[in-house]
């Protein structure tokens, strides 16, 4: 069956890890779908540099965090921080991709 | 049972707390109250420009209860990353706010005043031999990275505070601080657990955000035993859940089993995390690991520029259709026009709000879907009359340029303001975000001892 990461996650989130990393948080509504998606690896590196499009060098980790039924993303940042061209200084605003995330379970 | 109270009135001093949930906090006798005022998030202007990011006088307002508590109370109160940054300049800020507080309040107490700024030579030397260590993905340190900041600090860990309260301290003001180090002190002096300490400290560093709902305006307990923790949040309209301090556990680091600090590192891999009764959440298992060396974290800022912005809108279907070429057509003729000007001394962006303002390189979606462009003109220059200069000419091309299948031909663009520029003045970097070794953790930061208010009651 199709599924939809904002049916089954109750918090989806980006924000600064430092100035130079920024961290995606997916937090899974209850155990089973957290479990589900961790089994299937659902959430991977090559599904994360297409969604922003980056190389998978910039992906410094995925993690999964089982007290939470989390999954934990954490990216280079294209420009550090506050740095001229920079669009976004705490990095709150970058999750919206993953809302789009389909998976087949 | 041993057992030890940490009272966290607010996330960052300033951001507020309700005087309700602060009361509640107080009726449980709290051994210390300790807030953390800093952060990284609001970028490199605060700790370049030595200016808070926070305002006066609401950390005056949010201080002056805390002060009055702790002489009640006879526990210290404790504040870390004054000013948000903790350089000098932000240090003396505080200072000067907590002199107006005891004048005001003919409060009397044993001030500690720690300094967080460290000295460039100190640097210098540390990185001449060898001493400074990359945080990849950050980029190699350079001797230009060093002098050319205008602020470098360090976050010191538990040592210099407990050196404070041991010197007999009421007060506790220190320059930028490694986040849970202020609520962590007291208990470690007191001989608690590290491991369990400083993760308590790392989630009361943001009072009630591990609340559901969550607040960074709002107190939270911790009550620290010999092999666990307890969290309250203070007011009755939330509670700690298993789930929320879980997640709390992951905001704003990259890993959450491993968290790195000054000296050591908190290692959550067998933390457990219980619910205690509705509201309180019970922590155990979290463990220090000890590092094969003592590391500061600094932090430097170095400035980069003066800018000036021009904040306008676009509704005409054809200009939107067409803005990438319009702007690459303007740029040029800026460059153009001003062809003695070198490239390297001026930079100009446009911020496209309903394309890619937000996410820039990051955006999958690349079709513009609105009906309405904001657009931010930018110019980042050596001077301030240079980004006038460019932002200023860039806003009238942008203003009359002529493009393809253009029907609105009396302007392209509505101004939000007049003026339509604005000074938005110095412009920072983050020069700095390395450790640096030392064998002695309080060797950076010098302490003073100041009495407040004698002889003035």
């Amino acid at each position: 069956m199709t599924v939809k990461l904002v049916d089954i996650a109750s918090i989806i989130r980006s924000k600064n890890a430092g100035p130079y990393e920024l961290t995606l948080d997916i937090i899974f509504k209850d155990r089973e779908w957290y479990e589900k998606i961790k089994k299937a690896k659902a959430i991977n590196r090559s599904l994360i540099c297409g969604l922003y499009n980056i190389p998978e060098e910039d992906i410094l980790n995925i993690i999964e965090f089982d007290p939470a039924g989390a999954v934990k993303i954490t990216i280079k940042r294209p420009l550090v921080s506050g740095d001229i061209g920079e669009t976004d200084v705490y990095g709150a605003q970058q999750h919206a991709p993953l809302l789009a995330l389909e998976f087949d379970i | 049972m041993k057992e030890i109270r940490v009272l966290s009135p607010t996330a960052i001093l300033g951001y507020g707390f309700p005087v309700a949930s602060f009361k509640a906090g107080l009726e449980r006798q709290p051994d210390v109250i300790a807030v953390d005022a800093g952060s990284t998030d609001p970028g490199p202007y605060y700790l370049g420009a030595g200016v808070s990011f926070t305002d006066r006088r609401a950390v005056y307002r949010d201080l002056s209860l805390m002060l009055k508590a702790g002489r009640e109370l006879k526990i210290p109160v404790i504040i870390g990353s004054a000013g948000g940054s903790g350089a000098e300049p932000h240090l003396q800020w505080n200072l000067d706010i907590i002199r107006e507080i005891a004048a005001r309040e003919n409060l009397s107490f044993r001030l500690a005043v720690i300094h967080g700024e460290i000295d460039k030579n100190i640097v210098l030397k540390a990185f001449a031999e060898g001493q400074i260590i990359r945080l990849p993905p950050g980029a190699p340190l350079t001797i230009e990275d060093i002098s050319g900041s205008t602020h470098i600090v360090g976050q010191m860990g538990v040592e210099p505070f407990i050196h404070a309260l041991e010197a007999g301290a009421d007060v506790v003001l220190a320059g930028r601080s490694y986040d849970p180090a202020v609520f962590a002190a007291l208990p470690v002096m007191r001989g608690f657990a590290p491991g369990l300490a400083l993760h308590m400290g790392k989630i009361l560093e943001c009072a009630a955000i591990a609340a559901i709902p969550g607040s960074g305006s709002d107190c939270m307990m911790g009550y620290l035993r010999e092999d666990h923790f307890l969290l309250e949040p203070l007011n009755p309209a939330r509670k700690c859940t298993v789930t929320s301090v879980a997640a709390h556990t992951l905001y704003e680091k990259s890993n959450p089993y491993i968290l790195p600090g000054p000296g050591s590192i908190i290692d959550l891999t067998a933390a457990r995390f219980d619910q205690y009764n509705e509201t309180m959440v019970k922590v155990s298992g979290s463990r220090l690991s000890p590092c094969p060396f003592y590391a500061i974290k600094l932090e430097g800022a170095k400035r980069v520029g003066y800018r000036t912005i021009s904040v306008a809108g676009a509704r005409d279907p054809v200009f939107i259709s067409r803005v990438d070429e319009i702007i690459a057509g303007v740029k040029s003729r800026v460059e153009d026009n001003f062809s003695d000007i070198s490239a390297a001394d001026y930079t100009l962006l446009f911020h496209i709000y309903g394309k890619d303002g937000v996410m820039a390189d990051l955006e999958p979606q690349k079709k513009i879907t609105s009906h309405e462009l904001g657009i931010i003109i930018e110019a980042v220059a050596t001077s301030q009359e240079l980004a006038n200069t460019i932002c200023s000419f860039a806003r009238s091309t942008m203003l009359h340029y002529g493009y393809p299948g253009r029907v609105s031909t009396a302007g392209n663009l509505a101004f939000l303001y007049s003026p339509s520029d604005l000074k938005a003045g110095e412009v920072y970097r983050f020069s700095i975000h390395h450790l640096i070794k030392v064998s002695d953790p309080c060797a950076l930061f010098p302490m003073e001892i100041i009495k407040i208010g004698e002889g003035q009651g």
